[in-house]
């Protein structure tokens, strides 16, 4: 038995007037991992995802989530298996308290109440959101109103967790609650599946870097190979992290060009310090 | 008249049924032609300070206000919204929620404002056309405000306030939504404005590496108060600080900064780009200039 949790095999996707979004796209994601979806906008990354949850059906090829063929099942059914936080908060939350938009979810997939108000004590607690339960989403900031949005999908307890741009107008407080999040939700055996243009975030947090471009993969990889590549990164407009631009531009001083963080690049000098 | 385009004085701001100051005791100047960068962490008072420059606070936004903001020489608490849009313009994060909405093409979304200021024909046409050219939209006027990227949202959303000829443009974290070439687009678009034309530039963000890339001067604002106003390299050095407060720091600061904590090594200026960070690293590993 295999354990990949999602997978496309020839994907192609044309939406009316002849829009050729996705071009032939065969993945498979590993249940458990961290994966970074980057490429400008209209590279198929929103198309891409919308796939994972049956939101959108192949044109032509084949998605399956788990054992399940998406053309063969609802959204609301793919819902257990994948929940999807978009970009814009006011696209999502549609409650007039915080408890009740975190509730909503697990109570429409018909848990029995026990595992609802465990599911939802979880998600508030861990996006920091229980003091507000009982206020009105509009009376938090808007980077908590992102939190909220994410609270509601983990409420569902879905084993797939998509986060479409999480980290925009989030402070160095709130990013690092994000990939708190992530790591907590990641202990607990999900898979997170992240579009982010924010490519620092991606060197810290993901394990797999997919790289779209007009449609189709450019680049699939371990972050540390995939984000050293700037020449091939130029033609989506994403730029190295900053560590690694400086770590391309030492190498013949010994840096690594596989190197993507602050703390990595130290270790790096330290081993040359110490020579 | 050369000297200060702005003047802020102990500027306090709350909304009507807070307790707490979204602006407390704010006090700066900003030079004509200054290109100026405001940052803090979420809920600091940012956009509060935003409205607060073309009056939306305390004209249209009810709050008590205490203090004074001086733009162009008018007093925000006399002077009018609509007088103060002609000095001072404002694009916001979202880019689709500034367009009118009532325009059919670009070059209708951009001749809104001057329409609305009752100028004759030939000025609007001329101030219309030579605002998308500034903004690089020149091709795409017959184009419907909603066939557009990301990037070419915002960069209309400048036009349409620029056809009003102001001389200072806030920008309240206009790149946030965009991808990287839109935020390039919309970058090179502000940075024009601001070495070509002159105009006085506002820019509210919490992106450290693009602020340190284009400011002149850094303002850091936390729970309403100034914490810091001085260049980019000033500011930046103080990573740890930074951070405390909700600051994301500039990566290679970051690695001057574990420098110090883990091994000691003091460095005599932070670096903020990426020269710095090759510099710095050729210096510590003893490599002589070639």
């Amino acid at each position: 038995m295999s354990n990949f949790i999602i997978q496309t095999s020839n994907l192609h996707h044309v939406y009316p007037g002849n829009v050729h979004a996705i071009k032939g796209i065969s993945l498979a994601i590993e249940a458990g991992t961290k994966v970074a979806i980057i490429g400008e906008n209209g590279s198929g990354k929103t198309t891409l995802v919308k796939h994972f949850n049956g939101l959108l059906k192949p044109t032509e090829g084949v998605v399956k989530v788990k054992e399940y063929d998406t053309r063969m099942h609802e959204v609301a059914f793919l819902a257990r298996y994948v929940g999807y936080v978009f970009q814009n908060p006011s696209d999502q939350i549609f409650s007039a308290r915080v408890l009740s938009e975190v509730e909503f979810g697990p109570k429409n997939l018909g848990y029995p109440a026990s595992k609802v108000d465990e599911l939802v004590e979880y998600a508030l607690e861990l996006t920091k959101l229980t003091k507000y339960k009982d206020i009105h989403p509009y009376e938090l900031l808007y980077a908590q109103r992102r939190l909220l949005c994410i609270a509601s999908i983990i409420a569902m307890d879905p084993e797939v967790i998509i986060l479409d741009e999480p980290t925009g107008g989030l402070d160095y407080k709130n990013l690092q609650l994000l990939e708190h999040i992530i790591h907590e939700l990641t202990v607990q055996g999900k898979t997170l599946i992240v579009i982010s243009h924010d490519i620092d975030f991606v060197a810290e947090f993901a394990d797999r870097v997919i790289v779209l471009h007009d449609g189709k993969v450019l680049i699939d990889g371990e972050p540390h190979d995939v984000l050293k590549n700037s020449d091939k990164l130029k033609i989506t407009g994403v730029r190295p992290p900053q560590i690694t631009r400086v770590a391309l531009r030492t190498i013949k001083y010994g840096i690594d060009a596989r190197t993507l963080t602050p703390a990595e690049l130290y270790s790096q000098v330290k081993k040359n310090l110490n020579k | 008249m050369s000297g200060n385009i702005i003047e802020v004085s102990n500027l306090r701001v709350r909304y009507r049924g807070r307790r707490k100051y979204a602006l407390d005791d704010l006090s700066f100047n900003v030079k004509r032609g200054e290109f100026l960068a405001i940052t803090g962490p979420n809920g600091a008072g940012k956009t509060t300070l935003a409205y607060s420059l073309n009056g939306i606070v305390p004209h249209l936004v009810s709050a008590d206000c205490d203090g004074s903001v001086v733009v162009e020489g008018l007093d925000t608490k006399e002077a009018s919204v609509s007088e103060l849009s002609l000095k001072i313009g404002l694009v916001f994060q979202n880019p689709k929620s500034q367009l009118s909405g009532a325009a059919l093409t670009v070059f209708e979304e951009v001749a809104f404002g001057p329409q609305n200021m009752g100028l004759p024909k030939e000025e609007i046409l001329k101030r219309t056309q030579e605002a998308i050219d500034i903004v690089g939209l020149n091709g795409l006027e017959d184009r419907s405000p909603f066939h557009l990227s990301g990037g070419q949202t915002q960069r209309l959303a400048i036009a349409s306030v620029l056809a009003m000829r102001p001389s200072i443009i806030v920008l309240d974290e206009v790149t946030s939504q965009l991808d990287p070439v839109g935020t390039f687009e919309v970058i090179k678009t502000i940075y024009d404005l601001h070495k070509k034309h002159g105009l006085t530039i506002l820019f509210i963000s919490n992106k450290s590496e693009l602020i340190a890339a284009i400011a002149e001067r850094v303002l850091v604002i936390n729970e309403g108060k100034l914490v810091y106003d001085d260049t980019p390299y000033n500011v930046y050095s103080n990573t740890e600080e930074l951070k405390e407060i909700g600051l994301i720091p500039i990566p290679i600061a970051e690695f001057a900064s574990l420098l110090k904590r883990e091994a000691s090594i003091e460095i005599d200026r932070t670096p903020i780009t990426d020269d710095d960070g090759v510099a710095l690293i050729k210096q510590l590993l003893g490599v002589e200039n070639e």
